[in-house]
């Protein structure tokens, strides 16, 4: 187990192609649900507490490995109602895949590439990437969890030209429930290893989930989701 | 998806053969400031080699489809040839920081619509200092233009001093805005050295010559190490 490994893993500048998605920020900038730092914080809490917390537990569970990938794609897949985020979701997955097997060459990196041409959902290979950097699962839950928020943060600072120092305070002051999420996500996914993925969070939020539809269908956006 | 099948450590991450061992698509990336002729060079491109190569190409717009757009209405390739990447607001990141995007579309387009001799990857408008990444592209061109002042080539920054072509477009306009042609050749050469510099008018019939022919030297070249 290694802390560096993690700070690699979840840094913004990984290679994976997480800067061109706002995490559903873009789309809520517009509909002026946030505006300043505070909605920004809301906006946070909210998807951190939903889509995180979900992406965090499959993460957990496929740095696991109790649970086949194929699997725990499946159970992405019924927990993503939204075609545009699955298809997102889908898509970071292959570029992921693609950054850390270069980054971290594992037979069972190679072996999700030959098996799942596709792809596979993001938070899933997050999983196994954090798995094949010699992370724990806790490790991976934590790295979703921060993406959830980290992802819409950076977009906010591009988009309105948010303070960068204010962004930041945003993202410190939610530290406690990034923990706690990670924490939860972790049991989840050692349930899971027992009972099967139904034993997996399945929070969502459906305004996130309509908001990438109509997003998508948009001519003109900077960021791709 | 990306499989390295026949090298363990790429020095790209993203293979150089097809499966049938043959080379892949020369990847030419386009880069430079905004509004220089970068998809006006490319759609000149496209109508001038289309007929003997098979070709596609990736935009990378800031905020529009404009790009894409403009080469699908002048038709210079069918839709399914032309890709548009989103950038999140930092084009130069998407061709040089974290090239994940464009290196999916390009392979995708490859997969989709091959075999492709050519792959055209144009950068969305940024400033001197966004080059692509030597993971992305094959070979790079820099385009600027002469109105937008003729000291930029004095100015110098990795797109002027490093692309494998620089292009100077738009000399038709050079007469109108006052700018000197012999300077900027000039300082091209001093900060280029012996890297090749075209001066384009694209107005003028057969005006994107010099790139084609370029591009055609870089191929052949490209199909040689095979
Ligand atoms: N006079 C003149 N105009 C040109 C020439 N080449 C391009 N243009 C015009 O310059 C404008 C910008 O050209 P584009 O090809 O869109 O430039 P671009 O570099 O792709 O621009 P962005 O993608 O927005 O950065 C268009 O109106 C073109 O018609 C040229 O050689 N001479
Ligand atoms: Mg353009």
């Amino acid at each position: 187990m290694t802390a560096a490994a993690l700070l690699l893993l979840a840094d913004g500048r990984f290679p994976a192609g997480a800067h061109a998605h706002s995490g559903g920020a873009e789309e809520a900038v517009r509909a002026g649900r946030i505006t300043g730092p505070e909605t920004l914080a809301a906006f946070c809490r909210g998807r951190l507490h939903t889509a995180g917390l979900t992406a965090a537990a499959l993460a957990a569970a496929a740095c696991a490995g109790a649970v086949p990938p194929g699997a725990l794609d499946a159970a992405a897949d019924a927990r993503t109602p939204s075609p545009a985020l699955r298809a997102t979701a889908r898509r970071l997955g292959r570029q992921l895949l693609r950054a850390a097997r270069a980054t971290w060459p594992a037979p069972e990196l190679d072996a999700v590439a030959r098996d799942h041409p596709g792809g596979l959902h993001q938070p899933v290979v997050l999983g196994l990437a954090a798995r094949a950097a010699g992370l724990a699962p806790r490790d991976a839950a934590l790295a979703a969890a921060y993406e959830s928020v980290g992802g819409p943060t950076t977009a906010t600072v591009r988009l309105l030209g948010l303070d960068p120092f204010d962004a930041t305070a945003v993202t410190a002051r939610l530290a406690g429930d990034l923990d706690r999420v990670a924490d939860l996500a972790t049991a989840a996914a050692d349930d899971a290893a027992a009972r099967g993925t139904d034993a997996l969070p399945a929070a969502s939020a459906p305004l996130l989930d309509i908001a990438a539809e109509a997003h998508a269908a948009r001519p003109v956006r900077l960021f791709a989701s | 998806m990306h499989l390295d099948h026949r090298e363990t450590y790429p020095p790209r991450h993203t293979s150089r053969l097809r499966d049938d061992g043959t080379r892949r698509a020369l990847r030419v990336g386009l880069g430079g400031p905004v509004g220089s002729g970068k998809t006006a060079t490319v759609a000149a491109l496209c109508a001038t080699l289309r007929d003997r190569l098979s070709i596609a190409v990736v935009t990378n717009d800031i905020y529009t489809r404009e790009d894409a757009e403009f080469l699908l209405r002048n038709a210079v390739l069918p839709a399914e040839r032309i890709t548009a990447v989103e950038t999140g607001a930092c084009p130069h990141t998407a061709i040089r920081d974290d090239i994940s995007a464009n290196l999916e579309a390009v392979e995708e387009l490859e997969r989709t619509t091959g075999p492709l001799d050519l792959i055209l990857v144009e950068s969305g408008g940024d400033n001197l200092t966004a080059t692509f990444s030597s993971g992305l592209v094959d070979a790079q061109i820099f385009v600027i233009d002469v109105a937008a002042g003729d000291d930029i080539p004095r100015k110098g920054g990795p797109g002027i001093t490093a692309a494998d072509l620089l292009v100077v477009n738009k000399t038709d306009l050079a007469p109108h805005v006052g700018s000197d042609l012999e300077a900027m050749a000039r300082d091209a050469k001093a900060q280029r050295g012996d890297l090749p510099v075209a001066f384009t008018s694209l107005r003028a019939p057969d005006g994107v010559r010099p790139v084609a022919d370029w591009v055609g030297e870089r191929l052949a070249a490209w199909r040689a190490v095979a």
